[in-house]
């Protein structure tokens, strides 16, 4: 008795700090999505479902999608440059490892905005990029680098990649060298080991690498703000002028509650994904 | 025992009328836009009349208007917001009504700061700083001198790719708005869709969209023509004389920045007297200077340094013309279809 008891007031704290500041006002952000905006931008009491018929709308929808592609662009090239530098990491030996490890970790000890600041510098039409290829005669006209889907899908990789690195090295980490021994013992040659036996057993912590990057880069209004010179509109950004600009929280409401869902669901299919990876891993030992 | 007990109560009493005494000279909170007053003007007023003035900042108008919706308006002051909220906030009951024997540097303002539309005789607010929004440029890398809302809407060749224009919403809009011969404060939804259609085709030619660095953009060299207010504007004149402000023909928006005392102000004594002071000859000519915008203050504008116009030929301005041109307007249900156009300009392709 005392021990169930322990543990429940060991998790109260947690459970807690949860339900008031995330269950709660996802619930009040629910509640609100079934009113009306008021004429100052405060909330009408009626109730009303066309917040969400409005979501679907063809210029929001187009925005849904077009986050989600921008997202998905992210997350694809922070995976592939993130691999190889994971497993790089993975196979120095041990006392440099840690010394790489904090090297990728750096950037995250200044701050989220100096660093996107610092890609407009490099990125601009006047900026060290452009001048460097110019001074050096490489290009003739600055090229289009900032203001545009290019310049947000780099500031978000470069953002998240360092996530991405730790996820897939401590995926290799936990690997037991053996297997892989025993696969080049068996006569496979390097690529098909890496193929075959490395990466379907690395796959949770890409899946894991994988979905953070999507759910932070599909909900992110700093970056497309910033590095896309409000030309670029992605999700966050709705929602953020849906609250802050036009103060239409009902529809901002419904917004936040579409992103919601549909982040569920994408972690709901990396469990589903880590769970059948974990079921592989325990047959090969079976 | 009881001695003590004496003592405590009489420093407790001490220290509440002490205390009561403090709040009596106050400490107010105002909520202002970052860089749009003199840094010292607290610690100046707090010289003056020994009320503490807390900054608090905001960047947009929705912002504060947030806030202050939400909560009512407790917790702040005094307001800066721009005329079309101001209006809100009276109509909302959230402004208190400004009482003139308390503020005898209204005297100060100009007539024609007295019968501004949006509130004639300065009933619940108080303007601090007025001006237009136009064309801010390069003058040696643009041809010719721009002249019309079109030169920005449906730029030349050579100034695609290096023209912003402004984000907010009323100003966006008015953009397009006057190009079309429109009033800004239009709202029938046919027009609103013709604006959209010709401001998304903009998007397609825009450096970007920039409320606050585009002067710095101009200054670079990255962007040749832009969308500016003009005191803004005067912030790149000041550090590249080759830049130029210009009223395009078909008119310009009159907008007005005004100060607003809240219903839920515990302090209103403190709030008008802060008011009263920013409306001084002094302090409204070293507005002026410092933030390089014109103020509604004709105490303040006479006074200036004649060189500052020279330099600044948008100080200038004589309230007379600038009557002439259109003030901004709270749109009421109106203001919906607004937000729902920009959201689908700056989300187009």
């Amino acid at each position: 008795m005392t021990k169930r008891l322990g543990q429940i007031l060991l998790i109260l704290p947690a459970a807690g700090w949860l339900t008031v500041f995330m269950i709660v006002p996802c619930l009040i952000v629910f509640f609100f999505s079934f009113f009306e905006r008021g004429t100052y931008g405060g909330i009408d009491y009626t109730f009303t479902l066309d917040n969400f018929a409005r979501a679907g709308e063809p210029v929001y929808r187009s925005i849904f999608l077009g986050s989600a592609r921008i997202a998905a662009m992210a997350t694809v090239i922070a995976v592939v440059v993130a691999y190889p530098a994971a497993y790089a990491i993975s196979l120095a030996p041990r006392h440099r490892q840690t010394r790489y490890l904090l090297l990728v970790m750096l950037p995250f000890w200044s701050n989220y905005l100096i660093r996107t600041y610092a890609w407009i510098v490099l990125l601009n039409r006047e900026g060290l990029i452009n001048k460097a290829l110019m001074g050096s005669g490489l290009i003739g006209e600055p090229l289009h680098i900032l203001y545009n889907e290019f310049a947000v899908v780099t500031g978000l990789v470069y953002n998240y990649l360092p996530f991405v690195i730790l996820a897939i090295y401590a995926s290799l980490q936990r690997l037991n060298p053996e297997i892989r021994e025993a696969s080049e013992d068996l006569g496979a040659p390097a690529w098909m080991t890496f193929l075959r036996v490395t990466l379907p057993l690395t796959l949770p912590g890409v899946a894991a690498g994988a979905v953070f990057v999507f759910v932070l880069s599909i909900g992110n209004f700093v970056t497309p703000d910033l590095l896309g010179g409000g030309r670029i509109v992605m999700v966050g950004n709705l929602v953020y002028d849906q609250f802050l600009s036009a103060r239409d929280w009902p529809f901002g409401a419904a917004l936040s509650l579409a992103l919601i869902f549909i982040m569920m669901v994408l972690l709901f299919l990396q469990a589903v994904a880590v769970n059948r990876a974990q079921q592989a891993k325990g047959s090969t030992h079976a | 025992m009881k001695r003590i007990g004496i003592y405590a109560a009489v420093v407790a009493l001490a220290a509440g009328l002490g205390l009561g005494a403090a709040m009596a000279e106050g400490k107010i909170v105002i909520s202002n836009w970052d860089g749009y007053m003199p840094k010292d003007l607290p610690e100046k007023f707090k010289q003056a009349t020994g009320i503490e003035v807390e900054v608090a900042l905001h960047a947009t108008n929705e912002e504060i208007m947030g806030k202050v919706v939400a909560g009512k308006g407790r917790g702040y002051d005094v307001l800066f917001v721009s005329s079309p909220f101001a209006e809100v906030l009276h109509k909302l009951g959230l402004s208190a009504t400004i009482d003139h024997a308390k503020v005898p540097n209204l005297a100060n303002l100009y007539s024609e700061a007295n019968t501004l539309a949006y509130d004639p005789g300065n009933t619940f607010s108080v303007p601090y700083a007025w001006g237009t929004t136009g064309l801010c440029y390069r003058s040696d890398l643009v041809e010719g001198t721009p002249s019309s809302w079109n030169d920005l809407l449906e730029p030349a060749d050579s100034l695609k790719g290096k023209i912003t224009m402004l984000a907010t919403d009323r100003w966006l809009m008015a953009a397009g708005m006057l190009a079309r011969g429109y009033s800004v404060n239009e709202t029938d939804q046919g027009r609103i869709d013709e604006v959209k259609a010709l401001l998304i085709d903009t998007k397609k030619s825009l450096l970007a969209y920039d409320d606050t660095t585009f002067y710095s953009k101009l200054v670079s060299g990255e962007a040749s023509l832009v969308h500016a207010w003009d005191g803004w504007c005067n912030y790149g004149i000041g550090e590249n004389d080759k830049i130029k402000y210009v009223i395009p023909k078909e008119g310009t928006d009159l907008w007005v920045d005004t100060m607003v005392v809240t219903t839920a102000s515990e302090n209103k004594d403190a709030a008008l007297k802060f008011i009263d002071y920013v409306l001084s000859a002094e302090t409204g000519k070293w507005v002026a200077e410092n933030i390089l915008y014109k103020v509604p203050n004709k105490a303040a504008m006479d006074a200036l340094d004649k060189t500052l116009f020279e330099t600044y030929p948008n100080l200038a301005m004589a309230p007379a013309d600038m009557m002439k041109q259109e003030q901004l307007r709270d749109l009421g249900d109106a203001q919906k279809a607004y937000t729902k156009a920009v959201t689908e300009i700056t989300a187009s392709n």
